[in-house]
């Protein structure tokens, strides 16, 4: 991404860059079913379901909507602020354990 | 003084693209993001905010199964569809995660044939997105209604935590209006782009501005962010 030259209203692409993009989403989310259809279990479907959804996103995010070839100034003016998701999501995930772990002491019995 | 150079608006931009233009890029004068066109830049803020919306979502989703004792229905069970004898698993998710990528495949194609000033194969290829958009749309719609059949209610179902169908309406129905209006604004873009209001650079009626092939290209931006949304909820809502 950092080698991309930034060229000033030219997005010129051979439209091949394109259906071959295409062809590796259709690949991903076949690969994605597959986890399903196997009933993979455990930390090997979550690892591989979280594999192949960040690639699926990237592909999408760089090639689809341009991010390759975007100037870096606008690339972390939209990237970098996702971290704070990241910050929530640990934020929640950590009171959602506390929270399950209230229920089961205190309410044993139902929901 | 090299960086300096770099911060005059708009002018041809040879300087590198690292750290140190970021700098420099945010603060120049008059405009931080060279290049790129103001409506571009207003879709990706606009498609950030979006971004936090969905990811509220999703995480209050993941907060709500977390923490409740009560099993969480398996969706591989809850969205089999049996057809011709045998039962799927997940199969009307998959077929519209095919369609909305599809879909995404075709816009990145007019926004290219766009900028080749192919108004043509433009427009044919937004009708081409705005339809399987559609189809995913109607294909959502009986999803939902065989669950609704089903008696899954925001309050409850019949399978487990009652927050399952809460969270599957919240989601995949934001979702699916996302994608409703894209498909409308698919068509009033392909209906410009037919018309050759681009190469004419006629006033829009509504802002009065003179349109080109940019708005494709923002166009794109939003549709291409509703296949990523879907992505993710493909992952963390379908599959986890």
């Amino acid at each position: 991404m950092a080698h991309a030259t930034a060229q000033a209203h030219t997005q010129q692409h051979p439209i091949k860059l394109y259906l071959v993009i295409w062809a590796w989403l259709f690949i991903l989310s076949a690969c994605s079913y597959l986890v399903d259809y196997f009933q993979l279990q455990g930390y090997l479907r979550y690892s591989l379901i979280i594999l192949f959804m960040m690639l699926k996103a990237g592909l999408i995010v760089s090639v689809f909507m341009h991010m390759a070839w975007e100037r870096l100034a606008l690339v972390y003016a939209i990237l970098v602020p996702i971290a704070a998701v990241l910050v929530f999501v640990a934020i929640m995930a950590l009171e959602a354990d506390y929270t399950l772990l209230s229920r089961l002491v205190f309410f044993a019995t139902g929901s | 003084m090299t960086d300096h150079a770099l911060t005059d608006a708009g002018g041809t931009l040879s300087g590198p693209n690292n750290l140190r233009s970021i700098a420099t890029d945010l603060s120049s004068d008059q405009r931080a993001f060279k290049n790129v066109p103001w409506g571009k830049a207003m879709m990706w803020i606009f498609l950030l905010s979006d971004t936090f919306v969905f990811s509220c979502f999703l995480i209050a989703y993941m907060t709500a199964r977390m923490s409740t004792t009560v099993p969480w229905p398996n969706p591989s069970e809850v969205f089999a569809l049996t057809i011709a004898g045998t039962t799927l698993p997940l199969i009307l998710i998959a077929i519209m995660t095919f369609v909305l990528i599809s879909s995404s495949g075709t816009m990145a194609m007019a926004v290219n044939f766009g900028y080749r000033r192919d108004r043509r194969k433009t427009a044919i290829l937004m009708m081409l997105t705005a339809l399987l958009g559609a189809a995913f749309v109607g294909m959502q719609a009986f999803e939902w209604t065989k669950l609704i059949h089903e008696g899954v209610r925001p309050w409850g179902n019949p399978w487990g935590a009652a927050q399952f169908g809460s969270s599957f309406f919240m989601i995949t129905g934001f979702h699916g209006t996302h994608v409703s209006i894209g498909v409308i604004f698919l068509l009033i873009v392909a209906r410009k782009v037919w018309r050759g209001d681009y190469d004419t650079e006629r006033r829009g009626f509504f802002t009065s501005r003179k349109g080109n092939y940019e708005a494709v290209e923002i166009m794109g931006l939003y549709w291409h962010f509703v296949d990523l949304v879907w992505v993710f909820i493909f992952a963390f809502f379908y599959l986890w």
